[in-house]
């Protein structure tokens, strides 16, 4: 499983050398890569059924609990199959529809990462290995969504999912931690067995809004759904993969996996239901109104997943494998129409659905892609489609919360009406009616663009004839993962003659009335983008907006490109900390035997020091200045020949005299200093200065009045002569006890002088002047 | 003596920062160099100041017959004034070069160097 999960990472590595060729005939290649993942997952289907699961367990790094633990079981398996099958539906699509683009190669390195990372997310069994590759899928859909990069609105779009998925990726993270710390364990399997301790704890409200929070980003929950469609703004192969099968599904993926580590609380069942609920009816409602293809998908997107995550919140068996089958069926049927739609925008050149019609004369194939999807969306008897609203109304209707399934059912009814008229928006209308004259020309375009939707949308209609067949798998897949026991529900083309069947056709007539009665139009789009003033699109952006002003201004305060400024911003920052620290540290004692009292000569030393030291900041003369340096390198000298350090003030005399030589030799020519600040400024940096060596002197009182350690002197001392058979211990601890220190010390020397000396030969040329 | 000194180096660091809060990039050197000198008297008065005591064994000796000036912090400085040099030194030509070039001292004026080529 391991080489199953990375196999897209080392393919999107490998595409980074060998991209170019891929744009030649061998693109084929690439397809080769869902295609024999989607085999491989396949062949665990007769086990999974059977009732088994896998693991497979690699050490990664353990001392922090993060460790390869992938475990295939039904609720794993049924995404896997999504993502390679629909993947490799995409990936035939995209060779096609981006043939010729210069950014070929790209486009699929990032869609094989994305696919990997949609992978491990469904596989892993650790929670933290489960967060890294949910945080790669948000960033690789970063790069997918934001493919048509020379696009302003692309670009914001990608940046805008990226943010708000990214936001739920930090509470998620939050969210794992505390779970992992409660439980004292990652591993997913490990945690169900602590349920009770989790449920128990007191921070279990919390943990479940961090989680929340990063599912509803993800599958864009009202009210972080307006990301979603913006990220129409993609080439349509990444919408339909990010939006039927994968991206926005890892949120629903995330909740039925710890729904039985979690779920079944209070908190979960109405959080879930209450926005769920609202987002699907919100989402079907507005889906009425667009006149883009692909908005029309987007919105019916954002309502299907409000189904399922209000499905997962109802939490009762029948929901449950409601929610699984309706995963399969929306993922087919939505694929269908966003290839149909690519198509036809490709073809035609417009997605505006009141512009397009009649295209079942040019484009044949596709009008029987697109109907099918259409129907099985709609939930026409005998389609896939029909058998997922079946499961919902039966879930609504049976809820544990009684009174409330009325309610419940009107608003998955009214869903359902939305949804039905925005398939039939989307898959009938442009294929139905009369052809405008502008797209008599249009001709079919390759096999591989327009098989791959074919396919897809016959599946549906085979699954909703054949439900037995795959409703062994989902049941298995379901209860196994998400409820804990096996269930014996079957799946059946024909209910009896009940109250589900009559609800279920009454949705199908509703819908289609709908759609004959609500003409999108522009004039009606513009109506409810009007509401956008309220929306949490707006409060969203403003916050963003904020965001940002405040890192300019947070820069521009402290990075304005003047060196004193951050000097001065070190140094006061530096003095409040030291200056805690000696506050903290208590006063200071005095030990008043321990102080010498100075010579006549050593006063006089530094008196001219400190009158040396007041000419140098004081001049406006360079020349003067270097002088005055010199004769306080020169003062230091002598005390170091008063205090026993005859090395010190030989080095301190040469080096003193050289820096004195080369700075007149050099600096010689340039001008007095100018004055170029004023009074205040000049009174407030000496205020800092002068408190600035205030502290170093307390510090240094406070560090010079503990006792001194002189075991390392004296070990010196003692084998100085013995061990390196020299006198003077200064050189000996230079040359020969830290000799290596030394060397490259002359190194760091030698480096300096090559610097000087490369300096001083390199000639200006004319033009660099100023 | 250790508290003139203790007054010396907190003076020669005070005048240090002062230097270096100001535009002129020569001060900015100087102001390094005094700050580099303030922190060798650190280093040291907290080693213990002895007078006429060098760390030299004896002509005829072994080891130490008498107290002797901690050799550590010396060692430690005269690295420190051999390197600060090393700087000094390059700094110097730098500015040089800097003021080829610009022909200025004053900081500011190379803070934007791009949009003066454009």
């Amino acid at each position: 499983m391991l080489l199953a999960v990375l196999s897209g990472l080392i393919i999107s590595l490998l595409i980074i050398p060998f991209g170019k060729l891929l744009t030649t005939k061998w693109s084929f290649l690439l397809t080769l890569l869902p295609a024999s993942l989607f085999l491989y997952f396949m062949s665990y289907v007769p086990a999974i059924s059977a009732g088994s699961s896998f693991l497979q367990h690699i050490h990664w790094i353990p001392s922090l609990g993060v460790d390869f633990d992938f475990r295939l079981d039904g609720l794993s398996l049924l995404f896997a199959l999504l993502i390679t099958g629909i993947g490799t539906a995409i990936f035939f699509y995209a060779r096609t529809y981006l043939k010729g683009y210069i950014f070929f190669d790209r486009f699929f390195g990032y869609l094989c990462l994305f696919m990997s990372a949609m992978l491990g997310v469904v596989l892993s069994d650790n929670i933290l290995l489960l967060f890294v590759f949910w945080e790669l899928t948000s960033i690789s859909s970063f790069f997918l969504i934001g493919f048509n990069n020379d696009n302003a609105d692309s670009r914001k779009s990608a940046l805008t999912a990226l943010s708000v998925t990214g936001l739920g990726g930090f509470f998620l993270l939050a969210g794992l931690i505390l779970l992992g710390n409660i439980a004292g364990t990652y591993t997913i399997s490990e945690l169900i067995d602590a349920r009770e301790l989790i449920l128990n704890n007191e921070l279990y409200p919390l943990i479940l809004g961090f989680l929340f929070m990063g599912a509803f980003t993800k599958s864009a929950q009202f009210p972080f759904h307006f990301w979603l469609p913006g990220a129409m703004k993609a080439p349509t192969p990444v919408s339909a993969y990010l939006h039927s099968a994968t991206m926005v599904k890892a949120g629903i993926y995330l909740l039925a996996r710890f729904s039985p580590i979690l779920g079944g609380t209070d908190y979960w069942n109405y959080t879930l239901m209450a926005v769920g609920g609202f987002t699907m009816l919100f989402a079907s409602i507005h889906s009425l109104f667009r006149i883009d293809l692909k908005g029309i998908l987007a919105y019916s997107t954002i309502s299907a997943l409000g189904i399922l995550t209000f499905l997962i919140g109802a939490g009762t068996r029948e929901a449950i494998i409601a929610a699984s089958v309706f995963i399969l069926v929306h993922a087919l049927y939505k694929a269908t129409l966003f290839l149909v739609a690519g198509i036809i925008d490709h073809e035609t050149g417009t997605r505006d659905i009141t512009a397009l019609g009649g295209l079942r004369k040019v484009l044949w194939p596709l009008s029987i892609a697109g109907i099918l999807a259409a129907l099985s969306s709609a939930g026409l008897p005998l389609t896939y489609g029909f058998i997922g609203k079946d499961l919902i109304y039966e879930a609504t209707l049976h809820t544990e919360y009684q009174p409330l399934g009325w309610i419940l059912t009107g608003i998955a009814v009214l869903t359902n009406i939305g949804l039905v008229a925005a398939g039939f928006m989307a898959g009938l209308k442009p294929f139905t009616g009369a052809l405008p004259e502008k797209f008599a020309n249009i001709h079919l375009p390759y096999k591989s663009m327009w098989i791959p939707p074919l396919v897809l949308g016959i599946l549906g209609l085979v699954f909703g004839l054949l439900p037995g067949a795959v409703g062994q798998f989902i049941n298995h897949a379901t209860a196994d993962a998400v409820l804990g026991s096996p269930s014996d529900m079957q799946l059946k083309i024909w209910h009896e003659f009940n109250l589900v069947f009559i609800l279920s056709i009454a949705t199908l007539l509703a819908g289609i009335i709908v759609y004959f009665v609500n003409k999108p139009s522009a004039l009606k789009l513009q109506a409810i983008e009007r509401l956008n003033a309220i929306a949490p699109q707006r409060i969203f952006t403003r916050y963003a907006h904020d965001i940002m002003r405040f890192s300019k201004w947070y820069t521009n305060l402290f990075h304005n490109g003047y060196l004193r400024s951050y000097h001065l911003k070190i140094i006061l920052f530096a003095e409040l900390l030291l200056a805690y620290k000696l506050w903290i540290s208590g006063p200071i004692t005095l030990d008043l035997e321990k102080i010498t009292t100075p010579s006549f000569y050593e006063i006089g030393v530094i008196v001219i020091l400190i009158g040396a030291l007041y000419i140098v900041v004081t001049t406006p003369s360079r020349l003067t200045s270097v002088v005055a340096m010199s004769v306080i390198g020169y003062c230091i000298c002598l005390i170091f020949v008063f205090y026993s350090a005859p090395d010190l003030a030989m080095t301190q005399f040469t080096i003193d005299t050289l820096s004195t030589v080369l700075f007149v030799l050099v600096l010689y020519k340039l001008p007095s200093f100018i004055n170029h600040t004023g009074k205040a400024i000049l009174y407030r940096d000496g205020i800092i200065a002068l408190s600035f060596g205030v502290i170093i002197s307390l510090i240094a009182l406070r560090v010079w009045s503990e006792p001194i350690s002189e075991e390392i002197a004296n070990f010196y001392g003692e084998n100085a002569y013995i061990l390196a058979k020299g006198k003077n211990v200064v050189n000996v601890i230079l040359v020969d006890f830290r000799g290596i220190d030394t060397m490259f010390e002359t190194v760091v020397l030698s480096i300096a002088a090559l610097g000087v000396y490369s300096l001083i030969r390199l000639r200006l040329k004319s033009t660099e002047k100023e | 003596m250790e508290l003139l000194l203790i007054i010396l180096l907190g003076l020669l660091y005070a005048a240090g920062v002062y230097m270096i809060l100001r535009r002129s990039m020569v001060k900015l050197l100087l102001g390094i160099m005094l700050l580099g000198s303030g922190t060798n008297i650190l280093i040291f008065l907290l080693g213990g100041i002895t007078k006429g005591k060098p760390p030299v064994i004896d002509e005829n000796a072994k080891i130490f017959q008498d107290a002797f000036a901690d050799p550590i912090p010396q060692a430690l400085i005269l690295t420190a004034i051999v390197i600060s040099f090393g700087l000094t030194a390059f700094a110097i030509v730098l500015l040089k070069r800097v003021y080829a070039l610009v022909n200025s001292d004053d900081l500011d004026d190379l803070n934007t160097p791009e949009e003066e080529d454009i």
